[in-house]
């Protein structure tokens, strides 16, 4: 028989307890990532054959235009959609904060499309976006302004995922941002209104520093999720569609070269270029956040 | 003491209990035999709509091969070839399955199918099919599917848009010249209503322009794109024309908002190309079965229409070659054809008259009769590669953002990159 010390038991105890979550990540999130990141580095051949090729995706890469543009594409949806979506997350969060009338009925309202399916919002969207019977382009040529082709457009269509985009996350991030606030004790206000602050100091000497842990979270995994941006695009624009080259991100640019063209060496060099940059991103973020991110304790 | 050796022998259960469901589900059963010992055989399919023939068939089947059990697998068509090759790769295949002209080659250069060659029986002759396509589903001297069924293009037309301008329906006398005469009668502007459509789709329009005006998109031994000859682009110019010079059918940006199939089911356009396989879905549509008809397709230099069909074809992996060779030759039987002839055109020749007969409120013998100068899809190894670029590349020409011969220039490279790793 075994014999163990107490502390040793305890850590058994312990992994026994976080085995499945680690067997999970191992076999659902590293595994595929040491795969992905081998198969960057082969040519395949189709049914699991590959050889290895070296650098030679990472060169084609470089030279592909399609991915410079797609990269581009990415990052103007990063960085629109985070900017404007966390600043009107928390300019919604704040204003319902507030005791207001019908609070619990607008939070729903601005939760809804999170529990929303991906596919059916982009199909009400894509009929709200349609160019000829499109509810936007109805009130445009009700004003007297000519329609415009909204997501056939190469100027407007990336745009016109962004604001879907957008859309889609204000609810989450508003409930992580209402959390926050509602962790923030009410006596600091009231001091702050005994020392003659108005609405507007208060919001920018105790809201925005107390809320900025949750600002920072919110803001990294926006970031993060907004560089995977993958089922709009998919789901409304098609392949025949002219502004494809101008919307398609680098995680759909991964996806029609793995699986509708086949060639998962190339899609896989395309998800490490994403991995690095993401890591690149976030890592930038977590050196400038004791700039700005005030920490309780 | 006693407590630590707990701890182990949880785990150690835990671990046994483990095992064993994996053995329970994997292991323990063999899933290619039925309980009362016959031979299981999986048999995957994508169109929900062709379930009932399928299992009227596979019926049939089993009840004059009582030692054998078939089980339908519906795989939704866009999951269909992501799990097949998962499957290949993972060896748990369906032992026969549906294949698709598009990804034919890359499945049987890769050796994952089954060879038939000479293996079907003695009542199984090549002769009783299309020779296109017994030939199309033979890769390398040896074959490797049994043809299913065809489908060929044609020209649907509005009668009621016709009649309301009285204008003759279009009938087989009809060319390019006569196409765009009339598009340009029937099409009103104001009234969002247009001539013709003409979306930038391979098989049910430029494909066919391209072979009836004597282009080619491969060359026969597939080793240069036919995009650089100037009868290929010109047939691309006429095809672009229609949309930008004629105005006789909506933009390709048009098309993003509103398919080609919602244009004419609506009313809203007088003529369209379609495939033989949107009858099942048109039939059911009041409109069209009252106000449609369908044509032969216009003539250019000569008459053409593109052709091509699905094969039915077995693993290479099946742990019952035999019982899978025994179900395909009566998958291409005449039986088997007569009994999946309500839903599609079946490929054994003579047995079309039921599909014929199942959709007589169209004139549907244009579609069989247009194999007499159908021309085979055009097919390579990297197809699924090229023909997505070819759609990003010609939308463009679609658009005007390029011209129609730079367009064609740049996908003849782009093809001709792709063919050259064919070879290698």
């Amino acid at each position: 028989m075994l014999k163990l010390t107490r502390r040793r038991q305890d850590y058994a105890w312990g992994y026994l307890m976080v085995a499945p979550t680690v067997i999970g990540v191992l076999i659902l999130n590293i595994y595929p990532l040491l795969k992905s990141c081998y198969l960057s580095f082969t040519q395949s051949t189709g049914f699991g054959h590959a050889h290895f090729i070296g650098l030679a995706n990472y060169v084609r890469m470089m030279h592909d235009p399609d991915v410079w543009q797609a990269l581009v594409n990415t990052l103007i949806y990063t960085a629109v959609s985070v900017v404007i979506g966390v600043f009107l997350s928390l300019v919604v969060a704040v204003l319902l904060n507030q005791h207001i009338r019908g609070r619990g009925i607008y939070r729903t309202i601005y939760f809804l499309p999170v529990v929303s399916a991906p596919a059916a919002v982009a199909m009400v969207w894509r009929w709200l976006y349609n160019a000829d019977a499109g509810l936007f382009n109805s009130l445009l040529q009700s004003v007297g302004l000519p329609a415009v082709h909204w997501l056939t457009d190469p100027h407007t269509a990336l745009f016109a995922i962004i604001i879907v985009g957008i859309w889609s996350m204000v609810g989450y991030n508003m409930v992580l941002l209402l959390a926050g606030l509602q962790e923030i004790p009410r006596s600091y206000y009231e001091a702050a209104e005994i020392d003659g602050a108005g609405p507007v100091r208060q919001f920018f000497s105790i809201t925005l520093p107390m809320i900025s842990p949750t600002l920072f979270f919110v803001v990294v995994t926006s970031i993060i999720g907004g560089l995977q941006v993958f089922d709009f695009i998919f789901m409304m624009i098609e392949p025949m569609n002219t502004a494809m080259e101008y919307t398609q991100s680098l995680v759909y640019l991964f996806y029609k070269q793995s699986f509708m063209m086949g060639d998962r060496s190339y899609g896989a060099a395309i998800v490490m270029l994403l991995l690095v940059i993401t890591l690149v991103i976030t890592a930038v973020q977590m050196k400038l956040q004791k700039k700005w991110v005030h920490y309780n304790d | 003491m006693k407590r630590a050796g707990r701890i182990w022998r949880w785990l150690l259960l835990a671990l046994l209990v483990m095992t064993g469901i994996i053995c329970l589900g994997g292991c323990g059963q063999d899933r290619s035999m039925t309980e009362d010992g016959r031979v299981r055989l999986s048999y995957a399919i994508w169109d929900k709509n062709q379930q009932p023939a399928m299992q009227a068939i596979v019926d049939e089947f089993e009840a004059e091969n009582p030692d054998i059990k078939v089980d339908i697998q519906i795989i939704p068509w866009n999951q269909y070839w992501t799990k097949l090759e998962a499957g290949a790769m993972s060896k748990t295949m369906p032992d026969v399955f549906w294949m698709h002209p598009q990804s034919f080659v890359r499945y049987a250069s890769n050796d994952i199918l089954l060879d038939l060659t000479g293996q079907l029986g003695d009542d199984y002759d090549a002769a009783n099919y299309p020779q296109g396509l017994s030939d199309f589903y033979t890769y390398d001297g040896h074959q490797y599917a049994v043809p299913k069924d065809y489908d060929t293009v044609a020209l649907w037309y509005n009668k009621k848009l016709f009649d309301a301008k009285g204008i003759p329906y279009p009938d087989e006398t009809w060319d390019w010249a006569k196409l765009v005469e009339v598009a340009q009668q029937l099409t009103d502007a104001d009234n969002g209503i247009y001539g013709f459509l003409a979306p930038p789709d391979q098989q049910a329009l430029y494909y066919d322009f391209v072979y009836q005006n004597g282009g080619e998109i491969l060359n026969a031994d597939k080793t240069r794109s036919g995009y650089r000859e100037p009868a290929t682009q010109e047939a691309i110019q006429f095809a672009v024309d229609l949309s930008q010079k004629y105005h006789v059918s909506p933009t390709v940006q048009q098309f993003a908002d509103m398919s080609r199939e919602q244009y004419f089911q609506s009313g809203r356009a007088a003529m369209a190309f379609f495939g033989s396989w949107m009858l099942a879905d048109f039939k059911k549509n009041d409109y069209l079965r009252e106000n449609c008809d369908i044509a032969p397709l216009p003539r250019g230099r000569k008459r053409a229409t593109i052709y091509s069909g699905l094969g039915n074809a077995a693993s290479a992996q099946t742990k019952h070659p035999a019982e899978a060779r025994r179900f395909l030759a009566f998958l291409g039987s005449r039986k088997a054809m007569e009994l999946q002839a309500q839903a599609v055109i079946p490929a054994y020749k003579g047995t079309e008259q039921e599909w014929l007969a199942a959709n007589d409120m169209f004139h549907a013998s244009v579609y069989t009769d247009g194999l007499d100068y159908a021309v085979i899809f055009p097919n390579s190894a990297t197809r699924e590669k090229w023909m997505l670029v070819e759609t990003e590349i010609l939308s463009k020409a679609w658009s005007g953002a390029m011209t129609v011969p730079q367009a064609c220039e740049k996908l003849a490279d782009r093809i001709d990159d792709y063919l050259a790793t064919e070879r290698e």
